[in-house]
């Protein structure tokens, strides 16, 4: 029998080390293969910020793709050919002259990984998540991101089963430019909201 | 269940699940006993303070709800607005 | 600990990081960094076992929260995740300490 003290330190194994031996045993019971892990990573890989800059460059081009994807994030998502199938319903954010929104989730790390891929590491850190909800126009400056004034900010603790994305303002200057165009402008930051595109960010 | 109406006024209970014992929660510490109002219902979902312990877990309604941050943080403070899914079972209408 | 910083409460738990003062004069980290091969197989472990119904990612998050709060923020994002799953996996009992602890010794070669 393990004692509970025993079952501490095996979880204070290093986590490779621990990894390896979990993946040995799930191997063994027939739970988990090599195939299916590198399967699984192609798929996770596949979902990058190019697939909501589609989407962003898709409504700023076309007033009823906007009101969809303001309507319902996974149909919109789902209307461009990217597979939603098991991610929560996804929500957007719709940036307007005068009201700005940011996205952070402080108690974890959740993200909207079916349209922006893997949450970057800064939206993981815990200064971003303690300081989003309190000041969130000293955090956006870290990016070199200054709103017009009296810009009010929307903040969005994403808690629970929804995921959120920025749905930012066209940039000035675009007029003409194909979707193509318009969707290599738009960046991850963009649809989180601690940047905006168009605007020379530091990173992002 | 009736439903929250967008424009309740609502109340955050102050309730503190974690200083009890092992706990998994969804309502941020910074809104307990916060005052709020209903922006809209998201929709309904399990219980996460259930499904975190693998236990049978309700449907319970969920909703976006907006608070004021002036109400909770000193200045100096920017956020001119809150928005937090927050699940029924946490609120009290005002 | 400190009582009297509004917003901040002795009670909450270590990951609930919302407006916590003593991370407000943090610099945020806003370069790039890649992720490892080992990050992205932990995650793709993850999912395999949220789709078979092993265990979901709210249990994970259980797991991760039940880490002590130095080690907490000692590791990796996806270090915790490798201790929160193993957490789980014993929990429900799909492995057992045994067979970990048989795995790690044929990992370091003594074992067999």
């Amino acid at each position: 029998m393990t004692t509970p003290r025993e079952t501490q330190a095996l979880l204070e194994t290093p986590a490779e080390a621990l990894f390896a031996a979990l993946l040995a045993v799930l191997a063994a019971k027939g739970m988990v293969s090599e195939a299916e892990l590198a399967a699984r990573m192609a798929e996770t890989d596949a979902a990058a910020p190019a697939q909501g800059a589609r989407m962003v460059a898709r409504a700023w081009t076309d007033p009823a793709y906007r009101a969809l994807m303001i309507a319902d994030g996974t149909q919109a998502a789902e209307a461009l050919g990217i597979p939603m199938r098991g991610a929560p319903p996804l929500g957007v954010l719709e940036n307007r002259p005068g009201r700005h929104h940011l996205v952070v989730c402080t108690l974890c790390s959740c993200y909207p990984r079916a349209v922006l891929g893997y949450p970057p590491f800064w939206f993981k850190s815990a200064a971003y998540r303690a300081r989003a909800v309190r000041d969130p126009a000293g955090l956006i400056a870290e990016w070199g991101t200054v709103l017009a004034p009296g810009t009010e900010i929307v903040v969005v603790d994403s808690t629970a089963d929804y995921r959120w994305m920025v749905l930012p303002q066209r940039p000035p200057g675009t007029a003409g430019w194909d979707e193509a165009a318009l969707a290599s402008l738009v960046r991850e930051g963009d649809m989180i909201g601690v940047t905006v595109p168009g605007m020379g960010a530091k990173a992002g | 269940m009736t439903l929250l109406a967008p424009g309740t006024r609502v109340r955050v209970r102050d309730d503190w699940p974690e200083a009890r014992g092992e706990a998994h929660i969804r309502t941020p510490h910074y809104l307990r006993g916060r005052e709020g109002v209903v922006a809209r219902h998201l929709g309904d979902f399990p219980n996460p303070e259930d499904l975190a312990f693998a236990r049978p877990a309700a449907i319970l309604p969920l909703y976006h709800v907006r608070f004021d941050p002036s109400a909770i943080w000193p200045p100096p403070r920017s956020a001119g607005v809150l928005l937090v899914e927050i699940f029924g079972h946490w609120l009290e209408a005002r | 600990m400190n009582g009297t910083e509004p917003g901040e409460n002795p009670k909450r738990a270590h990951h609930d990081l919302g407006g916590v003062a003593k991370f407000l004069c943090e610099t945020v980290d806003t370069a790039p960094h890649a992720l490892t091969l080992f990050d992205r197989r932990v995650d793709a472990l993850r999912q395999i076992l949220g789709a078979s119904g092993v265990m979901r990612v709210d249990e994970l998050r259980r797991g991760i929260e039940a880490i002590p709060a130095a080690e907490y923020h000692r590791l990796s994002y996806y270090q915790r995740w490798v201790r929160s799953i193993a957490d789980n996996l014993l929990r429900k009992g799909v492995v057992s300490a045994e067979e970990l602890r048989a795995a790690l010794a044929a990992e370091r070669g003594d074992g067999r």
